[in-house]
C-alpha cells in the first residue's frame, strides 16, 4: 500500500526541510523529506506525493539531473526548484527542465506558502499523463504560435520586434481569486526569468511572474489595474501585460516551449 | 642580473669607439707628419746645401787670386776667416794626391786622406777618378765621429786653367785636369735640431688629438650611448622585476630616444594587458566568491527567514513581540538583498527602483549602525535637506551603499571617536561634466566602449587615431565635457589626425563641421537613441557638443555627502578603492564594499567621487539623478 503524501522536499541542509515541513504542516500538508536526490527518488517509486519541491545544488545528483531522472522514470509529479544559489541561469534551466516554479532561497513564510498552494493546485490540475485535464474546469491552452516559459509566462512576436507577454491560462488558474495585480513600471528593464508582475490572492498571498524573455517594457495594459476580469476571460488576447523591446531575444528563445507542443 | 656592470672595461662600446678612432687618428697623424717632416727636412737640407755651394763658390773665388799669385799666407788667411762662422765645420783645400794644404784646422794642414775618406768618395769609388761632378753628388751628410752632429760636406773641384799653369810658379802643370779640391763642411746641427723640433711638436699634435678625441668621443658616446642604455637597461629589470608603471625618462629625439619611447609604449600596453587580466581574475573570483557566500549565506537566512515569520502569524495578539519579531524579519529581508546584490553586483544586475526618501534611508541605516556609532564614540552629525525630492532608486541598495560608507567611516575614524557628517541635498548641474556615455557606435555600429581603458573609474571611447606616421588609440573621456581624454600616441598642436573606428577604421570625422572655437575638424560618435556626441578633432580646445542632453537643459541630482574626520585615503589608493579586493584592512576587509558600492550607483546611473586628505579625513559624494 502506497503512502500518500502532499509535499516532498528534498534538501541537503536540515534547516530547509525543517522550514517547510514546518510550512507544510501548518497549512495541513503532508510532507516527507529526503536529504539526497537518490532517497528521493527511492521515496518517490514507493510513496505518491503530489508536490515535489528541490534544491538544485545537491550531493552526488543535482537538483537538475534529478529532474532528467523524473523524465526517464516517466514520473509526472510537478516539481519546484529552489537554490541558495539564485541566479537567472538556474532559474531558467529549472523552468526549462520541466520545473513548474522556482523559488530563490531565503524565502518567507508566505512567499513558500503561497508557492505550495500554487504548486498543489497545478497538480490536481494536470492528469495521470502529465497533461491538464479538462475534466471539471474551464482551462484555455494558449494558441498556436504563442511559446511559453515554464507553464506560467506566454510570449508572442507582435508587429515591429515588438513582443507582447501576459500569463497562461493554466497560471491563472492555480491562484486562487486574484485580488489584485502589481505591474513594473513603464521603460523598466527587464530579465528573462526576472520578476515580471504580482499577482495578489484574497488571502494576501503574492504569487510571482517571471518573464519569459528579456527586454525594456514600452507599453503596459493599463486596462487590467482597473479591470482583473479580463486577464481570466481572455488571457491570451486582451489580457496581455506588457509589449516589450526583446533584448536577447534569439538566444533566449531556446529556452522557450512553443505552445503548438501542447495539442 | 646586474646589467652593465657584467660588461668588461674593454668591451664597452664608448671604449672600443675611443680605441678604434684613436688608431685611425694616430695613423693619419702619422703618415702626414712623416711626409710633413721629410720635405721640410729636404727644403731645409736643400737650403743649407745651396748655401754650403755658395760659400764654397765665394772661398774658391776669394781664394782664386792668392793660389795664382802662390801667395799662400793669403789663402790660409782667408780661409780661416771664412771658417771661423759657427755654422762652418770645415774648410779644407786638397791637392791632387789628397794632402790637405788648407784648412781652417791648422793641425790638419799635411795630413794625407785616403781615396776612401768622405771627401774623397764621391769621384774616386770608380777605379778612374770622374773629373765632373753634378752638384748632387758633390753634397753627402756624414758624421765626423759617431757621437757627433751630422754634417754636410760639399766638394767643389778646383780645375786646371791656363793661368794656373802659366803663373809663375809653375806649381801646376798643363796636362792635368783637376788641381784640387775645396772641400767645405758645414754643421747640420742647427738643422738636426729644427728636424727635431718638428718632429716633437708632431707627436705632441698627435697625442694632443688622440687625447681630445678621446675624451670628447667618450663625453658624447657617454651622452648619447651609455646613459640611455643605462636607462634602458634599468628598465628592463624594473619590468623583469613586475614593476610595469616603470616609465623611461625622455631621452631625446634619437634612435635611443625612440626606443625608450617606444619601450615606455610596451610597458603601459603590458601594463593594461596585465591589468585586465587582473580585473578579469578578480571578477571572475568574485563571481566563485558570490556563489559560494550566497549557497552557504542563504541556507541559514532560509531558517531565520521562515521561522521568524512564522512566529510572527503567531504571535499576532502580542504586539511587544511583534515589534521585535519586524525587525529580524526586515533585517533578514536586508541581509537576504546584500546576498543578492553581491550576486548581482557579479553579475552587474539592474537594481529594483521605486520612488524613495533618501532621509529616511539615511535613518535606517544609522539605525543599523547605531552601536558601533556609540562604541567607538562618534558622532554623527546628519545636515538633511527637508525639502529634498523623493527620487526613483532602490532602496535596499541605497541603504547598503550608506551603511558600507558609514563603516569605512566608522574603520576610518579608529577607536579614538571623531564626527560623520552625512548631508543631503539637491543640485542642478550642467550635464557637461556629469553626463557619461555608456554606448557609443562607429557608423557601422560597431562598438567603441572600451572596459579594458577606464578614465576616472569608467569604460572609455577607444578610437584608432593617425598622425604624422604614427598610429595608436585615443581613449576619449566617457564623461560629456570632462575631457580628461588618454593619447596613446603624442600628438602636437595643429596637427592632423585621422580618428577612426578600431574595428572597421571607418572615419569618425564630420567633414560638414568644423569645431566653432578653433575651426578645425570634428568627431561625431553616435550615442544609440540618444544622438550624437561631437567634439574637436584636433583637440586645441575642449570643445564638445552632445544636442540630446544640452537640450535637456540641467540636471536635477540628489546629493549625499558622507565625510568623516578619520585616517583619510593616500594618493596613490584613491584610484584603486573601487575595485574588487583592493583593501587596505588586511584580513579584516574583503575588498567589496566600495566595489558594491560603485556598482549599485552606477546601476542607478548616478556618480561617485570621493576626495581625501591623510590625517584629515575624507568625503565621498554621490550624486542621483533625480528621474
Amino acid at each position: 500500500m502506497k503512502n500518500k503524501f502532499d509535499i516532498m522536499i528534498i534538501d541537503d541542509e536540515k534547516v530547509v526541510i525543517d522550514s517547510v515541513v514546518k510550512i507544510g504542516v501548518l497549512n495541513n500538508y503532508k510532507v516527507d523529506s529526503a536529504e539526497n536526490a537518490i532517497d528521493a527518488l527511492k521515496k518517490i517509486k514507493d510513496n505518491d506525493y503530489k508536490l515535489i519541491i528541490c534544491d538544485i545544488m545537491l550531493p552526488e545528483m543535482s537538483g537538475f539531473q534529478f529532474l532528467d531522472e523524473l523524465q526517464n522514470l516517466r514520473v509526472i509529479t510537478p516539481v519546484i526548484m529552489t537554490t541558495g544559489y539564485s541566479t537567472i541561469e538556474n532559474a531558467v534551466q529549472s523552468l526549462y527542465k520541466g520545473a513548474i516554479d522556482f523559488i530563490p532561497k531565503p524565502f518567507t513564510f508566505d512567499e513558500m506558502t503561497g508557492t505550495i498552494k500554487r504548486g498543489i493546485k497545478y497538480s490536481e490540475l494536470i492528469d495521470k499523463k502529465g497533461k491538464v485535464s479538462d475534466s471539471g474546469i474551464v482551462y484555455v491552452s494558449c494558441p498556436s504560435r504563442y511559446f511559453r516559459f515554464g507553464y506560467s509566462c506566454w510570449m508572442k512576436e507582435d508587429f515591429n520586434g515588438t513582443v507582447l507577454l501576459g500569463a497562461t491560462n493554466l497560471f491563472l488558474k492555480t491562484i486562487d481569486n486574484i485580488k489584485e495585480i502589481e505591474l513594473l513600471d513603464l521603460s523598466e528593464k527587464i530579465n528573462q526569468a526576472g520578476p515580471l508582475a504580482k499577482f495578489i490572492d484574497n488571502e494576501g498571498f503574492v504569487h510571482q511572474l517571471f518573464s519569459a524573455l528579456s527586454g525594456r517594457i514600452i507599453e503596459r495594459n493599463e486596462k487590467l489595474l482597473s479591470n482583473i476580469s479580463i486577464l481570466e476571460k481572455d488571457p491570451y488576447f486582451e489580457g496581455w501585460i506588457y509589449r516589450i523591446i526583446p533584448t536577447e531575444f534569439e538566444y533566449e528563445m531556446k529556452f522557450l516551449i512553443p505552445c503548438s507542443s501542447d495539442r | 642580473m646586474n646589467g652593465l656592470n657584467e660588461i668588461g672595461f674593454f668591451r664597452k662600446i664608448g671604449l672600443k669607439l675611443i680605441l678604434i678612432v684613436s688608431l685611425t687618428v694616430v695613423i693619419i697623424i702619422g703618415i702626414n707628419s712623416y711626409f710633413k717632416i721629410k720635405s721640410q727636412s729636404q727644403v731645409l737640407l736643400a737650403e743649407v746645401e745651396r748655401h754650403a755651394y755658395q760659400l764654397s763658390e765665394t772661398v774658391k773665388n776669394s781664394t782664386r787670386y792668392g793660389m795664382l799669385l802662390n801667395q799662400r799666407e793669403y789663402v790660409d788667411e782667408i780661409v780661416k776667416t771664412i771658417g771661423k762662422d759657427p755654422e762652418i765645420d770645415n774648410i779644407r783645400i786638397y791637392n791632387k794626391e789628397g794632402e790637405i794644404i788648407y784648412s781652417t784646422n791648422p793641425k790638419d794642414i799635411g795630413k794625407m786622406l785616403d781615396k776612401k775618406a768622405e771627401s774623397c768618395y764621391a769621384c774616386h769609388t770608380e777605379n778612374k777618378p770622374l773629373e765632373k761632378l753634378s752638384s748632387k753628388e758633390r753634397t753627402r751628410i756624414f758624421k765626423p765621429q759617431p757621437n757627433s752632429p751630422r754634417v754636410m760636406g760639399i766638394i767643389n773641384p778646383i780645375y786646371n786653367e791656363n793661368s794656373c799653369w802659366q803663373a809663375d810658379c809653375h806649381a801646376h802643370s798643363k796636362n792635368a785636369t783637376v788641381l784640387g779640391v775645396l772641400d767645405v763642411t758645414i754643421s747640420l746641427a742647427e738643422v738636426d735640431k729644427q728636424i727635431t723640433k718638428n718632429e716633437i711638436q708632431e707627436l705632441l699634435f698627435a697625442i694632443v688629438s688622440v687625447i681630445s678625441i678621446g675624451i670628447i668621443i667618450g663625453i658624447f658616446v657617454k651622452k648619447w650611448v651609455d646613459y640611455p642604455v643605462k636607462e634602458l637597461v634599468k628598465a628592463t629589470n624594473q619590468i623583469a622585476a613586475g614593476n610595469l608603471n616603470y616609465e623611461i625618462k625622455d631621452l631625446g629625439n634619437d634612435e635611443l630616444g625612440y626606443l625608450a619611447k617606444s619601450f615606455n609604449n610596451m610597458t603601459k600596453k603590458l601594463n593594461e594587458v596585465q591589468q585586465q587580466l587582473l580585473q578579469s581574475d578578480k571578477m571572475a573570483l568574485l563571481g566563485k566568491l558570490a556563489a559560494g557566500v550566497a549557497h552557504e549565506i542563504n541556507n541559514p537566512l532560509t531558517g531565520v527567514l521562515t521561522y521568524s515569520s512564522y512566529l510572527l502569524k503567531r504571535t499576532k495578539d502580542n504586539p511587544e513581540l511583534q515589534e521585535d519579531l519586524n525587525v529580524i524579519v526586515r533585517e533578514t529581508l536586508r541581509s537576504r538583498e546584500i546576498v543578492k546584490s553581491l550576486l548581482d553586483f557579479a553579475r552587474q544586475s539592474t537594481p529594483k527602483k521605486s520612488l524613495i526618501d533618501i532621509n529616511e534611508v539615511i535613518n535606517k541605516a544609522d539605525a543599523v549602525v547605531h552601536n558601533q556609532l556609540n562604541i567607538n564614540k562618534i558622532k554623527l552629525i546628519k545636515e538633511f535637506d527637508e525639502k529634498l525630492p523623493r527620487i526613483t532608486a532602490d532602496a535596499n541598495q541605497i541603504q547598503q551603499v550608506i551603511l558600507n560608507l558609514l563603516l569605512n567611516a566608522i574603520d576610518a575614524i579608529g577607536p579614538n571617536g571623531g564626527t560623520i557628517t552625512i548631508k543631503t541635498s539637491q543640485t542642478t548641474l550642467s550635464p557637461k561634466g556629469i553626463v557619461h556615455v555608456k554606448a557609443a557606435l562607429c557608423p557601422k555600429n560597431h562598438n567603441l566602449i572600451d572596459n579594458d581603458h577606464k578614465i576616472g573609474g569608467l569604460p572609455s571611447i577607444k578610437i584608432k587615431m593617425k598622425t604624422n606616421g604614427n598610429e595608436g588609440f585615443l581613449f576619449l573621456d566617457p564623461v560629456y565635457g570632462r575631457s580628461k581624454h588618454y593619447f596613446g600616441i603624442p600628438i602636437e598642436k595643429n596637427e592632423t589626425i585621422k580618428l577612426s573606428c578600431p574595428i572597421c577604421d571607418l572615419s569618425l570625422i564630420d567633414k560638414f563641421e568644423k569645431c566653432p572655437e578653433c575651426g578645425g575638424p570634428v568627431y561625431k560618435i553616435e550615442i544609440p537613441s540618444q544622438g550624437y556626441l561631437e567634439g574637436c578633432a584636433s583637440f586645441n580646445d575642449e570643445w564638445q557638443r552632445w544636442h540630446y542632453i544640452d537640450e535637456k537643459g540641467n540636471k536635477k541630482f540628489v546629493e549625499i555627502q558622507v565625510s568623516d574626520t578619520g585616517c583619510g585615503i593616500p594618493q596613490e589608493h584613491i584610484n584603486k578603492i573601487f575595485e574588487p579586493f583592493f583593501t587596505t584592512k588586511g584580513q579584516k576587509g574583503t575588498g567589496l564594499g566600495l566595489s558594491v558600492v560603485w556598482g549599485i550607483i552606477d546601476n542607478h546611473n548616478g556618480t561617485i567621487t570621493v576626495q581625501s586628505e591623510v590625517g584629515k579625513g575624507t568625503t565621498f559624494s554621490i550624486k542621483l539623478p533625480e528621474e
